[in-house]
């Protein structure tokens, strides 16, 4: 049969090839509902938003913002930052820098480690405020099919149980996979600091009985956990908060399927990391105090 | 590869749903020549002229009606995706080995077979913690999978893509489903959402994706109309949060299932008349979605979203307390009245195939004439169903030129080589006294 080898049932042309035509056929929106596809809530978002995000933004954190002009106003974008707190409060503090500064807010999609969806409580919860699953597939099709913001810290769990004596020094960052999403995305990635939330809930250490015994991914010990109980999760300490969004880094520039070059992969990635690292060390000597700024 | 025009559908499951709304769909068509149906029990809904043969899925009967009426586009509507309706055995046995045996009746180097479609679930895919938001058709499962339903969709399809990979001349399409909802259908996720009060898992407000019926019904007939070769998912627009598809129907949800023993307590609900089967406890606990763009690609245009399909049956619950139990038209298969429908010449027929000669004999072979009544092997219905040794034994007591009519049938018929050569033998020795 002249017929070209077929490939096989599940394969199908390479998956981008595909994905550029399939962009029309992205489901309409519809105008009725409260709830996004990714299960992001607009009331329980606002609500949330209305009261302890903007308390804590303005009045307990003191939030100063620095390039803002940097994140795009529209197209998908990438942001990286250094993930820091045991309860990390970085992530509602730069979704929220995009909401009040930017020129065209935009609302940001913020990758959670698969753990929390098998977690009662946080399953039902993060997706509601934008959190989605760090899986490859969801941040390639915010980036490239839907063009939205989506933030990642590459860091992951190694930067928020990190303890308070390695503070402000970047643990790995991850296989490099953040970059070999932006390239899929064809989206730039915008390098972020954030200082501050190092000392607003600092751990001293972490407990492996208590961890095993409650299930959660680590079992710190800070200033009002737990001997504040689930109060004390979010016993924030009032440090002055700097967030700086850097120059993006362009991905869409590097050739064809630049992501089977491993060696590109990871020199981006190390790039990336040592501009924030950087950009960290450089804030914190300038900083004259941790809670006046 | 020039585009595969079906004409001739065969669709195993003819009970089910799917293949009654299919067949319903297909036989208004002029196009369409001839809708077989096949299954173990009667169709559940009326048929114009959808002939319905009482096969279960033995693959060499299956084989004598795809190759007798000359079938090149067979729609597998069979496959089990809810684990309550029957035993898992029995559902191993539908859904593993029936699939095999469909699927050994339409091969064979002499196969008419052009098209086949396969009805598969998004079940294919698991529901767990590390998943994607949406899962796309070459994704593999994360995980193997966990119940033996699973166990089993993933078997029936690879060996599906097995046929596949031996007949690359045969289009063969999977589609897998998203669970369905509408009015009369009968599964878990229907009845769990019927219920007054819905319980939810403490802490947990899974994605749903859901797809109307008449859409399901819809993909299939766009799936014999088109030439799809390969999978393809299908699920309406729209992922909704468990609690939204709850809120939307104006019921209320209680978090009753605790986060952690979950089965304990499924399995006392069970007790209370509640049937959780394992699959759906995981999708109650991380839910699930499919990209359905691939599908989309291809011209098909869903009618309903998620939510309107939600909105749909919230309509449907409000109107059943007035329908009465059975808000159906109550249609009950009688055989002789059906046979009398497609067979009689008083009937007028409205929807009737374009030349109903060649639905008795496909392929343009003329039929065995019907000669006089005292022959007895000339053409009653059974003698295809007879063994060679049973057909000799009968031969004897045959007179000399019903001999020769039944020598021209099976020459024309099955051929079967030792029942031709006893009838030659039987006829020289009849010959050569005289």
């Amino acid at each position: 049969m002249a017929e070209e080898v077929r490939t096989t049932l599940a394969g199908g042309s390479t998956e981008v090839a595909r994905r550029e035509d399939l962009r029309e056929y992205l489901p309409a929106i519809e105008p009725e509902r409260q709830v996004s596809d990714w299960g992001r809530s607009e009331r329980i978002e606002g609500l949330i938003d209305r009261t302890i995000v903007d308390f804590l933004y303005h009045l307990w954190f003191r939030c100063e913002i620095e390039g803002i002009e940097n994140v795009p106003g529209d197209g998908g974008a990438l942001i990286v930052s250094n993930h820091s707190g045991a309860l990390p409060p970085d992530a509602m503090m730069i979704v929220k820098a995009i909401k009040e500064e930017h020129p065209h807010p935009r609302p940001v999609h913020l990758t959670v480690e698969h753990f929390f969806k098998g977690y009662p409580g946080f399953s039902a919860l993060l997706p509601k405020v934008g959190g989605v699953a760090a899986h490859p597939a969801n941040v390639q099709r915010l980036l490239y099919d839907e063009q939205q913001l989506v933030l990642v810290f590459p860091e992951g769990r190694k930067g928020t149980e990190k303890l308070y004596k390695d503070r402000y020094r970047l643990r790995r960052f991850g296989r490099g996979g953040f970059v070999e999403a932006a390239m899929r995305g064809h989206a730039p990635i915008i390098p972020v600091a954030v200082v501050g939330a190092e000392e607003s809930m600092p751990a001293f250490a972490q407990l492996k009985p208590l961890q095993r015994l409650t299930g959660l991914i680590y079992f710190p010990i800070t200033p009002t956990w737990p001997h504040f109980g689930l109060l004390g999760m979010v016993g924030y300490l009032p440090a002055k908060f700097k967030i700086r969004f850097l120059p993006p880094v362009r991905t869409d520039d590097l050739g064809d399927e630049p992501w089977e070059d491993k060696a590109l992969v990871q020199t981006i990635a190390h790039d990336v990391r040592a501009t924030i690292q950087e950009e960290l060390l450089d804030m914190v000597g300038k900083r004259r105090s941790v809670w006046f700024g | 590869m020039s585009p595969k025009v079906s004409k001739r559908v065969l669709i195993t499951g003819l009970s089910t749903y799917w293949g009654g709304r299919l067949a319903q769909a297909l036989e208004r068509d002029p196009e369409i020549e001839t809708v077989i149906g096949v299954d173990r029990r009667p169709p559940k809904v009326e048929l114009q002229r959808t002939e319905w043969v009482e096969v279960a899925d033995s693959h060499s009967l299956i084989r004598r009606i795809v190759q007798g009426a000359q079938i090149d586009t067979v729609v597998d509507t069979r496959l089990v995706v809810d684990s309550v309706v029957t035993s898992a055995r029995r559902a191993h046995e539908n859904n593993v080995m029936g699939t095999l045996n469909v699927l050994a009746a339409c091969s064979g180097a002499d196969s008419c077979v052009r098209k086949f479609v396969f009805k598969s679930s998004a079940h294919f895919y698991g529901a767990e913690q590390d998943d994607p938001a949406y899962f796309t058709e070459e994704m593999r499962r994360p995980h193997p999978p966990r119940t033996s339903l699973e166990r089993d969709i993933v078997e029936a399809e690879s060996a599906v893509q097995e046929f596949r990979d031996k007949h690359p001349e045969i289009t063969v399409t999977v589609l897998r489903f998203a669970n369905g909802l509408g009015p009369n259908l009968n599964t878990s996720h229907m009845r769990y959402l019927t219920l007054p009060v819905v319980p939810t898992i403490l802490g947990f407000d899974p994605r749903y994706q859901f797809i109307h019926s008449d859409d399901m019904a819809g993909v299939l007939e766009h799936a014999v109309r088109e030439d799809l070769d390969g999978i393809y998912n299908a699920g309406a627009d729209g992922v909704l949060a468990l609690t939204e598809v709850v809120d939307l129907l104006g019921k209320q949800w209680v978090p009753l299932l605790p986060p952690w023993g979950t089965g304990i307590a499924a399995a006392s609900l069970r007790r209370a008349g509640l049937a959780i089967p394992p699959e759906m406890l995981q999708q109650l606990r991380f839910g699930r979605a499919i990209d359905n763009r691939k599908l989309k690609a291809t011209g098909y245009r869903y009618r309903y979203t998620t939510r309107e399909t939600v909105l749909r049956l919230r309509e449907h619950q409000r109107v059943a307390p007035l329908l009465g139990r059975r808000s159906a038209d109550g249609y009950r298969y009688e055989r002789e009245v059906e046979e009398f429908l497609r067979r009689s010449p008083s009937v007028v027929r409205r929807n009737r195939a374009p030349e109903p000669v060649r639905n008795v004999a496909p392929g343009g072979r003329t039929p065995p004439k019907p000669s006089r009544p005292r022959r007895p092997a000339a053409a009653p219905p059974e003698y295809d169903e007879l063994e060679a040794e049973e057909v000799i034994a009968l031969m004897r007591s045959f007179e000399t030129d019903d001999l020769e009519a039944l020598r021209r049938y099976e020459a024309g018929r099955a051929g079967r080589e030792p029942v031709l050569r006893a009838i030659d033998s039987l006829l020289s020795r009849a010959r050569s006294p005289a």
